[in-house]
């Protein structure tokens, strides 16, 4: 009971003092809730958007064979398609249309993409809602598209994408086959590539080396490679927003640093003061932990939760060119909210327990001088 | 009570800037006394007192108090000794600025880890005794110097000590006021409390409740009186 009302007694204590230096304590919360705010923003956006990513591509093939022509891709032959299904292991292959569309009217580039299974009638497309912002598109309008060779069609908006999926369906437009290959020029007969789907996903391997003997002019790519990429490319954009944030961390450290090691000669007499009318090092050093660790923890819990409403609420309205690309087509979606505890861990040691050592240090060594010195304060 | 014995203090000892405060000083302070430290500055009486009220360690030399050998103690020890015996009034007041003047005099005690409400209650009974129960939640720095002194009086009688010292405590007080410091510290006397003062004020050492006045001079002892 005497430790509890111990600390109780010093906290209490340290929350006074803490008032009598308001400006101080104000500005290095303000500062240091804007620095946690950014970090975790950073933080959450790239992990929500990878585990958003990641979830629409588990519906994707488990592997996909591209055809390679001097390393490039190149357009795959529809017979592939019954050669890999001949494999043993393989489930379905389908073959695959797709490509890009760049729409110079409004520089921004589509993605063009043949849907499996039944689709619309022909000259209709279902366009994502990145595309139908950039172009003003409702139901019902007709969209002109430039063919490879040159002439033009016109096709109609028969539908939108769905907003859940926007993230990766922003610049998508869902098309008949027909109309793909006459605005791409891709010949009847070829694909852009095969997806496959293994019965067991265990076989992946073995299945991608036999695709690899049986059709040595292709290279399968499997899921996981995939979500690899992915999450590359989001740690890639996440590591963008980190270095430019580094020199906002950077100008905060040396201010921590500068406000919480160097005690004012005030914070010098008072713990000089204490120290002369009882107050233990240990007992010096707990208030000073104590101070240290309601501005670190309050700005902590005060920059998550910025970051939190930042991420999930306005779609991380600040970091949105760097952290969501896709050129002009900006996908508008609001992330799942979630939290990785491991992430909140990550920053809370980058963040709490540096800025706690850095006010205890200099307390500790202002509060072993000898007691004697508050007599000729 | 309290005794040194043959102490030295030596300041940047080996140095060329060596200083020596106390020079092979012996003395011993009664109990439910007022002692007065008396001599010009750099006399060696604060740092005297320091050592007396546990606060420096001589260079060399012994203390005692009640009998009981302190001087090798650890520094844990002698921090709780000087909480639990000692109460110090300071020339400076040294009350903390920007909290409130209750707050000032429960200091001493936060850390022995007491409830807070029989703090609060013991401070305010001490408050009471000065005359100052109206300030209680002032602010010190709006209290006037006599008032900052009673304050600093209530703080040093918080944990209840056996012994008060006060280093120049009439040093920031008018001729009034430091009368009036002295029927506190009489008042104190006859409460029990032993008294050790450092000053250079006539009113101090001249006053009638004062019972022991040593003299220094180069941190050495060079004269006693005992009053009347």
């Amino acid at each position: 009971m005497s430790r509890l009302n111990r600390q109780r007694n010093i906290i209490d204590f340290t929350l006074s003092s803490l008032l009598r230096r308001k400006r101080k304590n104000t500005a290095l919360v303000l500062v240091y809730t804007l620095v946690v705010f950014g970090l975790a923003s950073v933080f959450f956006s790239t992990q929500a958007l990878k585990r958003e990513a990641c979830s629409v591509l588990q519906k994707s093939p488990d592997i996909v064979i591209q055809r390679l022509v001097a390393g490039r891709h190149d357009l795959i032959a529809e017979s592939y398609v019954n050669k890999v299904k001949d494999i043993r292991g393989v489930q379905s292959a389908q073959g695959r249309l797709w490509g890009y569309y760049y729409d110079p009217t409004v520089g921004a580039n589509y993605t063009l993409m043949v849907p499996d299974g039944p689709f619309r009638g022909e000259g209709t497309i279902v366009i994502g809602k990145g595309v139908a912002r950039t172009l003003h598109a409702q139901k019902g309008d007709l969209v002109p598209f430039r063919t490879y060779d040159g002439s033009f069609i016109s096709l109609e908006v028969d539908d939108m994408l769905s907003a859940q999926s926007e993230l990766v369906t922003a610049d998508l437009v869902l098309l008949t086959e027909n109309d793909f290959r006459q605005i791409t020029g891709v010949p009847r007969g070829f694909l852009t590539d095969v997806g496959v789907t293994a019965k067991n996903p265990r076989e992946l391997a073995t299945i991608a080396e036999k695709i690899r003997r049986l059709l040595p002019d292709t290279r399968p790519i499997m899921k996981d490679d995939i979500l690899r990429t992915y999450e590359t490319i989001f740690d890639w954009r996440g590591g963008v927003l980190l270095v430019i944030l580094a020199g906002s961390i950077f100008a905060f450290v040396i201010l921590a640093w500068d406000k919480a090691s160097g005690l004012s000669s005030e914070e010098r007499k008072e713990i000089g003061i204490l120290k002369g009318i009882g107050w233990e090092t240990s007992d010096v050093i707990v208030m000073k932990f104590w101070e240290g660790a309601v501005i670190s923890l309050s700005s902590f819990l005060l920059g998550c939760v910025f970051a939190y409403i930042h991420v999930f609420f306005t779609s991380s309205a600040l970091f949105e060119p760097v952290l969501k690309g896709w050129s002009v087509l900006y996908p508008q979606f609001r992330l799942t909210p979630s939290i990785d505890p491991l992430q909140i861990a990550t920053l809370f040691f980058l963040t709490v327990i540096p800025y706690t050592v850095a006010t205890i240090i200099p307390s500790w060594r202002a509060a072993t001088i000898d007691p004697d010195a508050v007599m000729r304060l | 009570m309290i005794e040194v014995m043959d102490i030295r203090k030596v300041f940047n000892s080996g140095r060329p800037n060596e200083f020596v405060a106390i020079d092979r000083v012996s003395l011993s302070i009664e109990q439910r006394k007022i002692t007065v430290l008396k001599g010009p500055s750099g006399s060696g009486k604060t740092t005297l007192l320091s050592i007396l009220g546990c606060m420096a360690r001589p260079t060399s030399g012994r203390i005692l108090l009640s009998g009981r050998e302190i001087t090798s103690l650890p520094e844990k020890f002698l921090t709780e000794i000087r909480r639990t015996t000692f109460g110090f009034v300071f020339q400076q007041f040294n009350l903390i600025r920007g909290i409130t003047v209750l707050e000032n005099v429960i200091l001493p005690a936060y850390p022995i880890g007491e409830s807070p409400v029989v703090l609060k209650k013991r401070a305010m009974e001490l408050l009471s005794l000065f005359n100052l129960s109206q300030k209680a939640s002032s602010k010190v720095e709006w209290l006037s110097g006599g008032e900052a002194q009673r304050a600093s009086i209530a703080r040093a009688l918080m944990n209840n000590p056996e012994v008060i010292i006060a280093d120049e405590p009439t040093a920031n007080l008018d001729t009034r006021l430091s009368r009036e410091l002295m029927e506190i510290v009489g008042n104190l006397k006859r409460r029990g409390k032993t008294v050790i003062i450092a000053s250079h004020d006539p009113i101090v050492y001249d006053s009638p409740i004062v019972d022991r006045v040593v003299e220094m001079r180069d941190g050495k002892i060079v004269a006693e009186a005992n009053g009347e």
